[in-house]
């Protein structure tokens, strides 16, 4: 049949295609490391993999995660991929019943109604309403994202992104796509009365004004071709992301993590990215006016080999983006891998450190570098020390090496990793159970990346609250309302949010804010951006604190030097240490208890102690 | 002949007519608060590693604008990137900045020189 | 003069009083009102003055006399709410709710000095023995004996400058012109009462602008021994005994040292007032970069503000010295006596 020919351009395109994924996949299966391969292989029997086919039907398809963040544009992602991916289901499931067999050729679904001309079978015309109505969703689909094109505001985007040669091939011919099989379709449809509502309604209309038999293979080859087209340009055009990201969905779940080099799986995770640009909307770089450093951009160089320093370094790595985005991409620890690889070629040497004397204690604290330069917090938690009597020793009151974290969020792991090693060696000798750190970012690195086997690793807000709840420390309520600010390497970088809350209910009234938590800012003052200039980092800072100030607050408490002393600079706000306020309410407890007791001396009678509840309280 | 020690030393004087301004003009170019520098010693004073050795960031800084660039490339690899220093910068100066770009910069000279 | 003129100057400071006793001279009707409940602003929290060491309180006296003499109208307690212009008048309502007509005003709400607790490094208020140069000029002045908060003599004192100037952590990035004086001053003093004791003033510019004031930088070298160390302090800490350890560069020598103090003196800087900032939203004046009241014409009009009829004295306008506000406070009275009288030729 010499009009079969037009088939021929889907073919070649979904051989293509198909080749060029396979070999991609293989090779980045190939470059991960031996013990992932395993790791894979081993998950692959178990079921896991239902897990990670629900996890990319839900994600790849139906994108219900854009769809929590915003409806309008999930839609639009869901009608086009899910819409498409039930055409297909259901258009296999149509000519398996014409069939009555699954043996027929693989293209025939995507031809169907060119080549099945309307004779009536088993379910025929449910399946054409079916079909009609699934064109019709994914036609809306197509429909928003032209709209898209044009209009940002109603997808909730601040900024689409640029695109290059292979998306715009791709681009142009998936908006071709279904305009043409709907095309197509009307055309048999008023040939073969084979279709349904939407089809064979157009198709009656069309047979009016045009030669139906004479464009009728013209139209399908067209249809044929605009999915060759797209097909062959899809690997090399942001729609990669769609196979990628089913490919990264399985090696996720098989407990694969991103190495401290860049390797095949930082690819993968590179090119799942969908572009969605969700990534963009909750960064706050945004209010200082950084407009090209996020993610998404920072991906889309890495696979455009475009990426500089200025754009590397230049992020906060709180962690927002990393939260929003919806394909789960670890773009933090990706970002870091990036610079690990920028600064292969940096030295460091600190073979001054010396092996200096750890004293014997039950706790260690370690107040870190920053908390220096806060003395509130550090004078606080030793006084707290002191006065719950309790044995420590602080590691770092004079001289002391940093945690190395900051090293780490510049990409320099070998440098940390010496660091590391003579902090280490410190605090296992003093032979103490605790460590007690003031510093969310030391927080991370002794919780995450130091060997300390026997001993826990405790944030003072996490601390304080055992001392409260063992009673080793009381505190009376101070009331005054505070809002409390989750540093970032403390929430989302060590998912500590419970605890600080908790500790403060113990002293003041806390107001709930919309920003709190997964979603609450960073401060500005994040050691991890290398690049951002002062004045920068202080409209970030105005930001959040112009949103805490309408929740008119007495107090703003945080829990990290860092976040206290970007917050304090204008004055605006009396910003405080969680440990600062501990402190006041153990002193208010104290004088507190010294004046009943003076109260309880004066009396002689047995009878008046009823008085004493009487007695008004001084703050 | 001069017994008394007033032996004619090699000038110690810095040649400012051509001195080596690679990585001034290549830090200059991407930290450009580098320039406001009023040497108040503060960040040194500050500095984590400079407690724990002798290590100077002020004079690393000075060291770059006098073009003496062999002394610098050791120095600076005692850093901590702790961060004090840009805390207590009362210029604002992003010093981190300027510390990584010292590091990128030796390693990029002395790429190109030995690859001639 | 036929109608007589009235002028509201707001603040009764030491440039407010001047330059409305001067106008109450060129036979204007002065009102005066104050927000605290004592006038001479700033001036009573000092002991003895720069560069002369005269006691402030002769100053205090000769303003209250003034105030005296030419039957100032002072409304104390009371702060400036609203200000309209009304044709070439201004009506200013206060916080008494009382409306006061005029047809010219002068602004003299003065400074501020630095909250000290922003340079949280320096722990002031965390460290009892960590003072502000206020602190120690209150000391000086009610005469109480000066210890260390463990109630023992400083042996070692150190004058941290520059805390909130010249400090873009702080917001500031001007100088204040008069703290390292005051440092020198003040080191003086102590070492005089403490001659054991070793007194450092740390500085990274020493800015003597004035014929006397390096005069009396030399004597604190020459008679005092002072010590002044080339390098901003970075910060404080306390040892278990209470007393504190500095932190600092020697830039000249190129090493960084660190120092055990008895007591820390923080130089504060001026930061505009409260009224100042009052007065930008009241009255609509702009202000400079730097926050203080701007001046029409830097040169020939240091006094005019932004707003015709609306004139600037003293520190509003930016640090100045006592003297330096004296001038500054006859000039606006001069400035205002001008346009007044261009504006009844109009009429
Ligand atoms: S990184 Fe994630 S959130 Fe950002 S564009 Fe890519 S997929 Fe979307
Ligand atoms: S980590 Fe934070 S600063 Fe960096 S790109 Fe993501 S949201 Fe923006
Ligand atoms: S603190 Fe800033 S201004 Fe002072 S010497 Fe260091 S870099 Fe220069
Ligand atoms: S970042 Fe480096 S130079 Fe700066 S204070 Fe820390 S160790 Fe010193
Ligand atoms: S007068 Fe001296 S102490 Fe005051 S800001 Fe200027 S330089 Fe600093």
């Amino acid at each position: 049949m010499p009009n079969n020919l037009f088939i021929y351009p889907f073919l070649l395109g979904i051989l293509i295609m198909l080749v060029i994924i396979a070999k991609r996949f293989s090779k980045w299966f190939i470059g991960l490391s031996k013990i992932d391969k395993i790791r894979v292989w081993k998950k692959l029997r178990t079921k896991n993999t239902i897990y990670s086919i629900r996890e990319a039907l839900l994600e790849g398809l139906l994108h219900h995660k854009i769809f929590k963040k915003n409806p309008v544009l999930g839609y639009m992602h869901m009608s086009l991929a899910f819409g498409w991916f039930l055409l297909i289901v259901v258009g296999h499931i149509e000519t398996i019943y014409y069939y009555g067999s699954i043996s027929f050729p693989f293209y025939m679904p995507v031809f169907f109604r060119y080549f099945v001309t309307g004779h009536e079978f088993y379910l025929s015309r449910f399946f054409a309403i079916i079909m009609d109505f699934l064109l019709l969703m994914v036609l809306s689909g197509v429909t928003l994202a032209y709209l898209k094109r044009f209009l940002k505001q109603p997808f909730g985007m601040k900024k689409t992104t640029r695109l290059k040669p292979g998306d715009k091939i791709a681009l142009t011919s998936l908006w071709c796509i279904f305009p043409l099989r709907f095309m197509a379709e009307s055309v048999s449809a008023g040939i073969h009365h084979n279709g349904s509502f939407l089809t064979q309604t157009s198709g009656n209309l069309i047979e009016h004004i045009l030669p139906l038999n004479a464009i009728h293979t013209p139209i399908w080859f067209a249809y044929s071709t605009a999915l060759g087209f797209f097909f062959v340009a899809l690997p090399f055009s942001r729609y990669m992301h769609i196979p990628t990201e089913i490919f990264f969905i399985f090696l996720k779940n098989s407990g694969i993590k991103l190495k401290k080099h860049v390797n095949t799986y930082s690819q993968v995770q590179v090119f799942s990215c969908s572009r969605c640009g969700i990534c963009l909307d909750s960064c706050q770089l945004n209010d200082a006016g950084i407009r090209n450093t996020q993610s998404v951009y920072v991906l889309k160089k890495i696979r455009d080999k475009k990426l500089t320093d200025e754009e590397l370094f230049n992020c906060l790595l709180c962690g927002k983006c990393q939260h929003d985005c919806p394909v789960d991409i670890e773009l933090n620890n990706l970002r870091i891998t990036q610079r690990i690889e920028s600064t292969l070629q940096y030295n460091s040497s600190y073979d001054y450190l010396k092996e200096t004397k750890a004293e014997k204690a039950d706790i260690v604290y370690f107040a870190g570098c920053m908390t220096h330069l806060t003395p509130a917090i550090k004078k606080s938690m030793v006084q707290i020390f002191d006065h719950a009597k309790l044995n420590y020793w602080f590691m770092d009151e004079d001289k002391a090496p940093c945690c190395g974290r900051p090293l780490m969020q510049a990409g320099q792991y070998d440098a940390a990793e010496k660091l590391i090693l003579n902090n280490q060696k410190k605090i296992l000798d003093s032979e103490a159970k605790t460590l007690v750190v003031s510093c969310p970012i030391c927080y991370k690195v002794f919780n995450e990346d130091y060997s300390l086997p026997g001993i826990e690793v405790k944030h003072h807000s996490e601390y304080l609250l055992e001392l409260i709840n063992a009673s080793k420390i009381e505190v009376s309520p101070l009331q005054q309302t505070v809002i409390y600010h989750d540093p970032c390497e403390l929430g989302r970088g060590s998912g500590i949010y419970e605890q600080p809350r908790e500790l403060l209910q113990h002293t003041n009234t806390l107001i709930k804010i919309k920003n709190e938590k997964e979603k609450s800012y960073c401060c500005g003052g994040s050691l991890a951006n290398i690049k951002i200039q002062m004045d920068e980092r202080y409209k970030i800072k105005d930001k959040a604190v112009e949103n805490y100030r309408s929740y008119n607050p007495d107090i703003l408490a945080t829990s990290c030097p860092l976040c206290k002393k970007t917050f304090a600079r204008d004055g605006k706000l009396a910003v405080h240490d969680i440990s600062e306020l501990i402190w006041m309410a153990i002193e208010k407890n104290e004088m507190e208890k010294l004046e009943l007791n003076e109260q309880l001396a004066k009396v002689t009678n047995p009878e008046q102690f009823w008085e004493l509840e009487e007695v008004p309280i001084q703050d | 002949m001069n017994k008394f020690g007033f032996t004619t030393q090699e000038s110690r004087a810095i040649d400012y007519g051509q001195f080596d301004d690679r990585l001034l003009s290549y830090v200059q170019h991407h930290e450009p608060t580098f320039l406001i520098c009023m040497s108040c010693g503060a960040c040194t004073a500050t500095c984590s590693a400079g407690n724990l050795i002798d290590f100077n960031i002020r004079r690393l800084s000075l060291l770059i604008r006098r073009g003496e660039i062999l002394q610098l490339s050791n120095e600076i690899d005692k850093c901590m990137l702790c961060g004090k220093c840009t805390l207590v910068c009362p210029r604002g100066i992003n010093t981190r900045n300027v510390i990584m770009l010292i590091k990128k910069g030796i390693s990029q000279i002395k790429q190109s020189e030995n690859q001639n | 003069m036929n109608t007589q003129k009235t002028i509201v100057t707001i603040g009764a400071g030491i440039a407010g009083i001047e330059s409305s006793v001067a106008l109450s001279k060129l036979g204007y009707r002065v009102i005066l009102v104050e927000k605290d409940k004592t006038i001479g602003g700033k001036i009573n929290n000092y002991y003895h003055l720069f560069p002369n060491n005269r006691p402030a309180v002769d100053i205090k006296n000769y303003m209250d006399e003034q105030c005296r003499i030419h039957d100032l109208t002072i409304y104390k307690n009371t702060e400036i709410n609203k200000v309209q212009k009304k044709g070439e008048r201004f009506s200013v309502t206060t916080s008494n709710d009382d409306i006061l007509k005029a047809d010219a005003l002068l602004v003299a709400t003065g400074f501020e000095y630095f909250n000290g607790m922003q340079k949280e490094e320096y722990g002031y208020k965390i460290y009892d023995n960590v003072i502000t140069s206020i602190d120690l000029e209150e000391k000086l002045r009610s005469g109480k004996q000066i210890t260390t908060a463990q109630g023992k003599e400083p042996k070692r004192i150190a004058f941290v400058h520059c805390v909130g100037s010249r400090d873009e952590k702080s917001g500031n990035h001007y100088c204040s012109r008069l703290c390292c004086i005051t440092g020198v001053k003040q080191a003086m003093e102590l070492n005089s009462r403490f001659p054991n004791s070793l007194v450092y003033c740390f500085y990274i510019d020493l800015r003597m602008y004035s014929m006397e004031y390096e005069s009396l930088y030399r004597s604190a070298q020459e008679k005092f021994g002072i010590q002044f160390i080339r390098g901003k302090v970075s910060e404080v800490s306390e040892n278990k005994e209470g007393t504190l350890q500095i932190k600092a560069e020697d830039t000249l020598s190129g090493r960084p040292l660190r120092m055990e103090m008895d007591l820390v003196v923080l130089l504060v800087g001026m930061v505009p007032g409260q009224g100042t900032e009052k007065m930008k939203s009241v009255a609509a004046l702009e202000s400079n970069s730097h926050g203080f009241l701007e001046s029409n014409d830097w040169q020939l009009h240091k006094n005019s503000s932004s707003q015709p009829g609306i004139f600037l004295t003293g520190a509003c306008n930016g640090p100045m010295s006592i003297d330096e506000t004296m001038e500054h406070a006859r000039s606006a009275a001069f400035e205002v006596h001008t346009y007044l009288q261009n504006h009844s030729k109009h009429e």
